[in-house]
């Protein structure tokens, strides 16, 4: 088990968390409802309610190397069940954000596979799977992810081969474009 | 006659084009008008909300802004991906601050003041189940049905508010409408493992798994699903999980549109049950034909 100081504290890290979630991070009592009910604990390196801790505690290398983070599915139960009603999944994505910034990605397949698909969406207007699965293999390396699926799905005319353009992909395309030029997150 | 926006979602012209094919149907036989969104666009799904919410809400009210100027306030979609994208928009929205970073991303400007329902609250809320029932010309008696909702179509329930977020009925009332025996099925808003069957198959392997399992151990012939990633995961993925787990499911996972319009006998062609890939003959020959008319 690793053990923290709690004499370092970063409680600005604290306050960063709280005013970009707008949650009360400091009334989890650590009951732990949100780990009972999380499906992926079993792939966790912290478990949800553990992460609460070490915001609380204002553990920010912890909070931002985890890949808990990454692997949250955003499934709800955590932020439906919290009895002090802290949104917890919305806590997760904002500390994504945080290690995103910060340039941590500890679960890079994931990172890269939200990547592709946005790069996708900012490309065609629509998520366009072949083209995203294609990107996702590229960026990857991971060449054979899921080739035993592809004879399934193309057979069943599941995935098409062309993109849906949209005419209003350059629309999309700027509200990317706009956003990398000075998106704020608060 | 109840008129709607529509809302398709990109999973709807790929890997999900029987839940599109069969939703447009079942509404159309229901008296729900869908009127498409002109040139709608990507909602971001999971992958934007993980990376900028000011980006998400954005990509989500691009859709938004179109209904508005179709002079509409109600939009439904049958993915609740796109659905909480799209309600976590106009909800973020009625803050007048974010609505401006928002606005300052697009085009058109949106006022955030749409509802998004999902299809499957349209067809709970505005049909009638009794009218429903008059219409069922070959009821699903013989079949056992496990509901499987997936983990956001009623959760967080200060934002979706439909349904119960622990033991949602929709489906299972729709379903026992139609003649079909729902078994009890206790993981039904259980996460299927989402997103992850790309970067992670290990982790979808395992929760779908699980919903598989449990739904065998109480006796369903089938799935009834209402997400488009859940569908895959445990149907497109069904054989990946038996090798992953030395496992031997082998059950059907049906859109409930397909079943819905399958009772009501809508044409074969647009409920698409040869797109599945686990084979559903065997299910749905469990349903008992209706007697001869005397």
């Amino acid at each position: 088990m690793q053990i923290f100081d709690l004499a370092t504290a970063d409680l600005e890290f604290v306050a960063e968390v709280e005013a970009r979630s707008h949650q009360k991070i400091r009334t989890c009592y650590q009951c732990g409802n949100c780990t009972a009910g999380c499906p992926y604990t079993f792939a966790y390196d912290y478990s949800v309610s553990q992460i609460m801790r070490l915001i609380q505690t204002g553990q920010k290398e912890a909070v931002l190397k985890s890949r808990s983070l990454w692997l949250c599915g955003s499934c709800q139960s955590c932020t439906t069940r919290c009895p002090n009603k802290i949104d917890v999944a919305l806590v997760m994505d904002v500390c994504r954000h945080m290690a995103r910034e910060a340039g941590y990605a500890t679960e890079r397949s994931v990172k890269i596979f939200a990547d592709s698909f946005l790069a996708s969406v900012e490309r065609h207007g629509r998520a366009y799977e072949l083209g995203l699965m294609a990107a996702y293999m590229t960026r990857s390396g991971r060449v054979f992810t899921d080739v035993d699926l592809a004879p399934q799905a193309l057979m069943r005319g599941k995935l098409p081969f062309k993109p849906h353009q949209i005419q209003g992909r350059e629309q999309v395309a700027r509200i990317f474009e706009r956003f990398r030029k000075g998106g704020d997150n608060v | 006659m109840f008129k709607i926006a529509y809302y398709p979602g990109c999973s709807g012209q790929g890997t999900s084009l029987e839940y599109d094919s069969s939703t447009r149907a079942v509404c159309k036989a229901l008296d729900v008008e869908l009127v498409d969104i002109p040139d709608w666009s990507c909602c971001g799904s999971t992958p934007a909300h993980t990376v900028n919410h000011v980006l998400s809400a954005a990509l989500s009210a691009r859709n938004l802004a179109q209904v508005e100027v179709m002079g509409m306030d109600k939009v439904t979609t049958p993915c609740p991906s796109c659905l909480t994208n799209l309600r976590t928009a106009a909800h973020k929205m009625e803050d007048p601050g974010f609505r401006t970073k928002a606005n300052a991303l697009l085009d058109v400007p949106c006022n955030g003041n749409v509802d998004a329902q999902s299809v499957l609250q349209v067809l709970t809320e505005h049909v009638d189940l009794e009218l429903i029932k008059s219409k069922v010309v070959k009821p699903l008696t013989g079949i056992k049905i496990a509901c499987y909702y997936g983990c956001i179509m009623n959760r967080p329930p200060e934002l979706m508010r439909f349904d119960h977020h622990e033991n949602p009925m929709a489906m299972d009332n729709l379903m026992t409408a139609l003649g079909a025996e729902v078994v009890p099925f206790a993981l039904k808003v259980e996460c299927c493992g989402a997103s992850y069957g790309i970067p992670r198959n290990d982790i979808v392997t395992r929760l779908s798994g699980k919903l598989l399992d449990a739904g065998r151990d109480v006796g369903a012939d089938a799935f009834v699903t209402a997400c488009p990633l859940c569908q895959m995961n445990l149907d497109l993925r069904q054989g990946q999980i038996n090798h992953a787990l030395h496992e031997k499911f082998k059950i059907p996972v049906f859109y409930y549109t397909q079943l819905l319009g399958y009772a009501l006998g809508l044409d074969r062609a647009v409920l698409g049950f040869e797109k599945l890939c686990v084979d559903p003959r065997l299910a749905l020959g469990k349903i008992k034909q209706p007697a001869q008319a005397r």
